[in-house]
């Protein structure tokens, strides 16, 4: 097989940052071909490099595309060549159709008039390559996170892609969902397409790559060929991080002590639809030193409870007994929740966790405003020691606090968002899919950070849709689906298996 | 506006196009202002005339501060043109139709201004409409209410008192005539407590690494500034003295800028703009703040319709008309951004000062009031291009 994309001494500078220093790439025709590398490696920015994002002349280096020399003014000139990205953010309009998002830009119409008849024709004829059972017209913010990320490939087939380029495709989808989308990744290598990959998941690397090219710091290390037998997920992890990883899951002395937070009794309705009832009867409890995992499927309700839970930010119509230390609280609203000891790590940063337009600084004494003020007057000093502290503290890879979080990579906004919680020094942790889109050693860095507090006496509870990482963490799972919890393993009896048997109990 | 915050170590030049936006804004006053200077042939700074400039400008920058919280918050107040002709309205009625005691009636319209901001602020807040509409409708009813308030008329003149409001000065206490030694005194001091500030900021924000404006920059800005204000002082002290209204805007400019960017209050505000789901999950409690931001909006623009009022020495139906695009004008030329989060007190009044020196500039000229229009839009979109501009190139 000959190369479809050569990338050569690609150098891309933003201010202060040196993103790209001298990466190159070479991807074979038809092959799948992942790229790995640590949070803010530049793994994101060399994808925008070869669409276009950054056009020619913003970067430095050569990219050969099909034999020839590319030099993209914008990511319609890639598309036109049959490069296609699906960035690490989904692109849909939400209240457009399915039909609609896909020929969004590339409409089917004649002079100008919208041919729909042929617009649903073949939509469904690109829904049922990408295997999605859902009618062309529904609206797109129905639909689960999954089902968008198959309606942009959808979209990108629609528009004749030679070299496909997903960006962590899979951080925000369940098991079967992931799964199912790389399926169709080898199916579409199948039919001559080639793919770029962009993933922290090891296992689903290793499952459909036939190489692996790893980025650290900005810099190409190595390229692994699974031809070559090579391809092991500890190779690839000891590229990314520079040195061997023996375990991927700190030790940590287990010893719980008292329960510190309860809840009894909880119903949630859904906000909208007044008949749904969201969470039905539901009990836990979490002790001191304890980490406590919630398991269950996408959709089984567990963000839900946290947010029901943390000052009635979801539902309505919410019953229910809580109690720290045996002590009935006020959880009515989010202030009085943080107040009350309670902290809660949002799944969604990018549009729950973070303002995107502000300074690390800003952003990481956000929960905790009063602990650096005195009577109200913020102490700007005070701030900064606190934003440097935690800078340090978590690793937070960045020239400075004073860096707006939106030039952050992924993983590290992760760790913003963990050090504004820090800060406001909870009693109770609630951790919501804690170390989606993070690498395997900023991952090891935050089950530190988990195990210090639960050290220190702290509670943790961990949403997680990655099993192995409530197995390797918590002493205590608690099994949900729709809506209650089904089941509570102890570390000693959980497996997937025990976990998925009680899930599809029902 | 912040772009990203300071961060240690730039040459004087790379200082200057990090912040261009902040010290455009001052070039773009400054340049203004001699542009007029020079074509008006020196009637722009004279003494009569700049003390004219704040008495003519003063509502703007006073209901500039609270439009600049209202958009900072991610909201837009359509209304304070009309609410300000009614509270005009509503004190003429009182003070010269019922002949009640100024200062009561002052309180009342006081009250009315944050109550219409209060109504308006519910909705918003705590129903979600949004704020365009609601102010919208704010504007309409207003509007009707004032001419209702009026019937159509004009009603005057009021008594020495409220006048003073608006045309009184401070009085010099030296006995001197001129110079006015009281507005010499005043603008001594207001240089040498910036300049204070200024530096104990500085070696502050040096321990800890955070300062990074060449000492030069440092220096040509604070003396420009200082410059400017004493030869203002300079000027007016060869007038009549210190306006009270400038005082007073003066002492509400200090209060907003440390609201603003020294109070968790005003950070929240901030953190609302900026993200509102974000900001509520951190226990900020978005839907007060929003509220407080339009009464807060109210009463400034009650205030801003009594010193309307006492300048005009009458109440007219068409007090207030259209001056809120003026007010929002002004926020938006001094670098707020329409999405909320950013922007700065100091950029409104700034802003607010660029359009006042061109309505009085041209007004001087003798320009029509066709082409002022004109030449003020195109002001404000240039302003705001270069804004985006610069959001652009920074990737
Ligand atoms: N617009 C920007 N301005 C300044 N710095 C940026 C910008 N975009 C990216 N960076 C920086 O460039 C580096 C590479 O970022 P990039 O998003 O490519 O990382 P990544 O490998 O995709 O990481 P992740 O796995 O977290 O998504 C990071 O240090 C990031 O902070
Ligand atoms: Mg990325």
């Amino acid at each position: 097989m000959t190369a479809l994309l050569e990338m050569r001494n690609i150098t891309k500078t933003f201010p202060g940052v040196k993103a790209l220093d001298n990466v190159s790439l070479s991807v074979r025709e038809g092959e799948i071909h992942a790229i790995c590398g640590e949070n803010g490696a530049g793994k994101s920015t060399l994808m925008k490099v070869l669409s276009g994002v950054y056009p020619a002349g913003s970067y430095e280096g050569e990219i050969v595309y099909d034999g020839q020399t590319a030099e993209f003014g914008g990511i319609r000139d890639s598309e036109d060549r049959g490069i296609i990205i699906i960035h690490q953010e989904l692109a849909l309009v939400p209240l457009l159709s399915i039909a609609e998002n896909i020929f969004l830009g590339n409409e089917r119409a004649s002079n100008g008039v919208v041919n729909w008849r042929e617009t649903f024709r073949q939509t469904e004829g690109l829904l049922a390559k990408v295997g999605l059972r859902e009618a062309p017209g529904i609206k797109v913010d129905g639909l689960g996170v999954g089902k968008q990320q198959l309606v942009e490939i959808a979209k990108a087939l629609s528009k004749d892609v030679r070299l496909l380029i997903l960006d962590e495709p899979t951080a925000a989808l369940s098991e079967a969902d992931s799964q199912a989308l790389l399926d169709l990744l080898l199916e579409l290598k199948g039919q001559g397409v080639t793919s770029i990959i962009i993933s922290h998941k090891l296992n689903e690397v290793r499952r459909v790559a036939d190489s692996v090219t790893v980025i650290r710091d900005g810099a190409t290390i190595s390229t692994i060929d699974a031809r070559g037998g090579d391809l092991t997920e500890d190779r690839i992890v000891r590229d990314m991080v520079g040195r061997d990883m023996a375990h991927r899951y700190p030790d940590r002395e287990r010893r719980a002590g008292d329960v510190v937070f309860e809840v009894k009794d909880w119903n949630v309705w859904h906000p909208e639809h007044a008949d749904r009832q969201v969470i039905r009867d539901l009990s836990m409890n979490v002790r001191a030193g304890e980490v406590v995992g919630i398991a269950g499927l996408m959709g089984s309700g567990r963000t839900e409870l946290a947010m029901s839970i943390f000052g009635r930010s979801y539902g309505r119509n919410i019953s229910g007994q809580a109690s720290m230390r045996g002590q009935p609280v006020d959880l009515s609203a989010v202030d009085k929740a943080i107040a009350a000891g309670l902290a809660y790590v949002t799944e969604d940063r990018k549009t729950l966790g973070l303002i995107l337009d502000e300074t690390i600084r800003r952003n990481t004494i956000l929960a905790n405003l009063d602990g650096v003020a005195n009577r109200g007057v913020v102490d700007e000093n005070r701030e900064t020691e606190v934003a440097e502290k935690y800078r340090k503290v978590m690793n937070i890879r960045t020239p400075s606090v004073f860096q707006k979080v939106m030039n952050l990579s992924g993983g590290n906004q992760q760790k913003v968002v963990l050090a504004k919680w820090l800060f406001t020094e909870p009693e109770v942790l609630i951790l919501d899919e804690p170390t989606r889109g993070i690498d395997v050693g900023a991952k090891y860095e935050i089950y530190n950070i988990i195990n210090d507090l639960s050290a220190a006496g702290k509670a943790v509870i961990m949403i997680s849709s990655e099993m192995p990482e409530l197995l390797g963490m918590c002493d205590r799972i608690y099994v949900m689906n729709e809506g209650s919890f089904v089941g509570e393993l102890q570390a000693e009896d959980a497996s997937q298996e025990s976990i998925m048997s009680l899930i599809v109990r029902e | 506006m912040e772009q990203t915050e300071r961060a240690p170590g730039l040459g004087i030049g790379a200082y200057i196009a990090k912040h261009i936006r902040e010290y455009g804004l001052l070039f773009a006053l400054i340049a203004i202002m001699a542009f007029f200077q020079i074509v008006t042939g020196g009637t722009l700074l004279r003494p009569v005339n700049i003390t004219n400039l704040f008495l003519q400008n003063s509502y703007i920058i006073i209901m500039a501060l609270g439009m600049l919280l209202v958009i900072v918050g991610g909201n837009i107040d359509l209304s304070v043109g009309s609410v300000m002709g009614f509270i005009g309205a509503l004190a003429a009625v009182m003070i010269v139709s019922w002949k009640l005691p100024v200062g009561v009636a002052m309180a009342i319209c006081l009250i009315v201004g944050m109550l219409i901001g209060a109504v308006q602020g519910y909705f918003v807040a705590y129903w979600k409409i949004p704020s365009f509409i609601v102010t919208l409708a704010g504007m309409l009813v207003f509007r009707g209410l004032s001419l209702w308030l009026l019937a159509g008329q004009s009603i005057g003149p009021f008594p020495g008192n409220f006048q003073s409001l608006s045309t009184g000065f401070i009085p010099d206490l030296f006995g001197a005539d001129k110079p006015n030694m009281v507005a010499l005194a005043v603008g001594v001091a207001a240089v040498l407590v910036l300049v204070w500030l200024a530096l104990r900021n500085r070696s502050r924000n040096m321990r800890y690494g955070i300062e990074d404006e060449p000492w030069g920059l440092f220096v040509a800005r604070n003396a420009v500034v200082a410059f400017a204000l004493l030869f203002v002082t300079w000027k007016l002290a060869w007038f009549r003295g210190l306006p009270n209204v400038l005082l007073s805007m003066v002492i509400l400019t200090v209060i907003y800028v440390f609201i603003t960017e020294r109070t968790t209050l005003g950070r929240r505000i901030y953190a609302v703009g900026g993200n509102a789901k974000a900001a509520k999950l951190s226990g900020i409690r978005t839907e007060r703040l929003t509220f407080l931001t339009f009464v807060n909006m109210g009463l400034l623009a009650a205030l801003a319709g009594l010193v309307f009022a006492a300048r005009l020495n009458t109440a007219t139906p068409k007090a207030g008309f259209a001056v809120e695009l003026d007010v929002i004008a002004a926020v938006f030329i001094g670098g707020a951004s329409m999405a909320g989060g950013s922007g700065k007190i100091v950029g409104a009044v700034v802003g607010a000062f660029i359009m006042g020196v061109m309505n009085n500039g041209m007004s001087i000229l003798g320009i029509g009031i066709d082409y002022q229009q004109v030449i003020k839009g195109l002001v404000l979109l240039a302003a705001v291009f270069f804004d985006v501009y610069n959001k652009n190139k920074e990737g």
